[in-house]
């Protein structure tokens, strides 16, 4: 042994935080891939079932007009990353909070707890995003086309990014308190709700005839991404001003992180 | 020298409970040693585990490990230690070996050594040839073992074990005990909960006895049966001599230097309580047997065990 070969301390002197944030991350992902197949189905199933019977079985059978399926594919992406960023954070965190108890070792990694909330955030916006990448083209092919407006892109771009933040958020703060015994009920009773009050399957301002559910709508954070999605790929439906969409999607996202992490923290630390 | 975990006036109290679940509690465990909290189901020892391991907040008091705050300076704390649950937490979305070297990144150990050390680990704690399949196929006393090793990945000064052997088969627990003992002689300290009284005896260096959440006793297993129950204990088998009765010969045997006490469990044997190690008493009672011409045919020196002391401390009420 000479002079130089001096042992270190293993974790001095190195930012650990960060290094646990990303080794954190990096488990997350590894997981994800390991199961990529059944996530892709899990995420886009049910959206391409939607967009195949509305805008292709319905408009066969001449119930739907050819432009529809061009209003709604923009819609399905919006939901498509909504749902996956909301389903990414509430279900697992549900079972590792109770049965599984899985997290206990990422809570015990040296970095402060309300990290392990962000990053379990950072990876729903990861897979929404990924999501959606995959759910423009399987639409595309469904439907045998696209629309596509190159210029909207930085607003799809950032549209998609602040819904799943959103999105994730909400699943914070379910996956933080709901009991899993009610696993079920949140289906039944939140996630349905959100899906068909979002203006996915319709622009909001077609609903002026129908003042009650336009107000309904106004107040599901869905309903602004699906707007300012629709805002970027199909410009010429009229929608909501994109500056109002996205303030109000960064609005609920500060407001659903800050509830979602306080109620992490009660079930972290009790 | 900073002791390894210190306690001080530890208070817990869960929301809407209305007894604290920990109640004072204060003690120190030295660095190098094995420390037994022992206590009954619901006494308060994985509370405070939990409050040491920084994932229980106290309601008031302070608590430090290796010298750093666990509760103003978690995240430093948490490098320092580590801990295996009472209940299994193991990812079950990776095999053992990823479990290990997952834990280990997240502390920050580079890709090269946290391979090598996992390896190390599996080998040593007879998993190598299971490492890479599923972890729910791991039964009990494995998931146990694969969580200790977790635990050691990232080389903590103190580890918290709680109730680890708990439902575990008599090798297993061996295995365990040798593990722990190993552990030790590498300068952890080890902090582990129990209701075993034989594991509290044959492990600890020294036993904390917790109840309602506070401390009842603090020694080592040795000093906690001797200065509690207060007698060792002697178990003589006799016949005696003719015209002799048991009666007076217990008399007899009450006046010999170091008995406190006899009594003869019906058709037993004398039970004689001490007040000094029953090695020393046993010539002179052997002298008086012989001297009343009793025939001796058993002998059994015992001290009184720890379960006595729990019981007398504790009392025999379930909870
Ligand atoms: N999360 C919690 N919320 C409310 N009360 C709790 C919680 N955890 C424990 N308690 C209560 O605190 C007390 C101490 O529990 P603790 O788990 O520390 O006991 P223990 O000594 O580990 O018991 P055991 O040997 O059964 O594991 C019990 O009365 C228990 O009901
Ligand atoms: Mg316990």
């Amino acid at each position: 042994m000479t002079d130089l070969d001096v042992r270190l301390p293993v974790t001095d002197a190195r930012p650990s935080a960060a290094k646990a944030f990303r080794a954190i991350l990096w488990r997350d992902i590894f997981v994800t891939g390991k199961e990529f197949w059944v996530f892709l189905a899990q995420v886009a199933l049910q959206p391409l079932f939607m967009l195949f019977v509305f805008a292709k079985v319905l408009n066969a059978g001449g119930y739907v007009s050819d432009d529809y399926a061009h209003l709604l594919l923009p819609g399905i992406v919006a939901l498509t990353a909504f749902l996956t960023a909301l389903q990414t954070v509430s279900f697992p965190l549900i079972m590792e909070f109770s049965f599984t108890r899985e997290i206990e070792d990422r809570l015990l990694a040296p970095l402060p707890t309300y990290l392990v909330a962000l990053e379990k955030l950072l990876l729903a916006v990861i897979r929404a995003l990924a999501s959606a990448v995959v759910m423009f083209p399987i639409g595309a092919l469904v439907l045998g086309s696209a629309p596509w407006h190159a210029d909207g892109v930085p607003l799809l771009i950032a549209s998609l990014v602040l819904g799943s933040w959103v999105g994730a958020g909400i699943g914070l703060v379910l996956g933080t308190m709901v009991p899993p015994s009610k696993i079920s009920v949140i289906f039944a009773v939140i996630l349905t709700p959100l899906m068909f009050t979002g203006a996915t399957q319709y622009p909001w301002q077609s609903l002026d005839s129908m003042r009650w559910f336009q107000v309904v709508t106004a107040l599901n954070p869905l309903t602004y991404l699906s707007e300012a999605v629709r805002a970027a790929v199909v410009p010429e439906v009229p929608h909501i001003p994109a500056w109002v969409c996205l303030l109000v999607l960064v609005g609920s996202g500060v407001a659903f992180t800050g509830i979602g992490i306080k109620g992490f923290m009660r079930r972290a630390v009790s | 020298m900073t002791p390894a975990v210190e306690v001080r006036d530890l208070v817990k109290r869960y929301p809407k409970r209305d007894v604290n679940a920990v109640d004072g509690l204060s003690f120190s465990v030295q660095p190098g040693e094995i420390f037994g909290l022992l206590g009954p189901n619901g006494a308060g020892k994985s509370t405070t585990i939990g409050v040491l391991t920084t994932r229980v907040k106290a309601t008031s008091g302070e608590a430090s490990v290796a010298g750093v705050d666990v509760i103003r300076d978690s995240v430093a704390a948490r490098k320092l230690f580590a801990v295996v649950p009472q209940q299994t937490n193991l990812d079950r979305s990776l095999t053992p070996r990823q479990n290990l070297a997952f834990h280990a990144a997240y502390h920050g150990l580079s890709r090269a050594d946290r391979n090598a050390k996992a390896a190390a680990l599996l080998d040593e704690f007879g998993l190598a040839d299971q490492a890479d399949v599923k972890v729910d196929w791991y039964s009990g006393g494995m998931a146990q073992r694969l969580m200790i090793a977790r635990a050691m990945m990232h080389e903590p000064k103190v580890l918290f074990l709680d109730e680890p052997t708990t439902g575990l088969d008599p090798q297993s627990r061996l295995f365990m005990w040798e593990r722990v003992r190993d552990l030790r002689s590498r300068g952890v300290t080890v902090v582990l909960t129990t209701h075993d009284m034989d594991e509290a005896a044959e492990m600890a260096d020294r036993v904390g006895i917790v109840d309602h959440g506070k401390l009842l006793a603090l020694d080592t297993p040795e000093g906690l049966t001797r200065g509690l129950a207060g007698h060792a204990v002697l178990e003589v088998s006799v016949t005696p001599g003719d015209g002799d009765d048991p009666d007076k010969l217990i008399a007899a045997l009450t006046d010999v230097v170091g008995v406190e006490r006899g009594e003869a469990v019906a058709g037993g044997p004398i039970r004689l309580y001490l007040t000094t190690d029953p090695a020393t008493v046993l010539a002179p009672v052997i002298a008086v047997l012989s001297g009343r011409s009793a025939a001796l045919t058993n002998v059994h020196m015992g001290a009184a065990s720890l379960e006595d002391v729990f019981i007398e401390l504790t009392g025999r009420g379930l909870r």
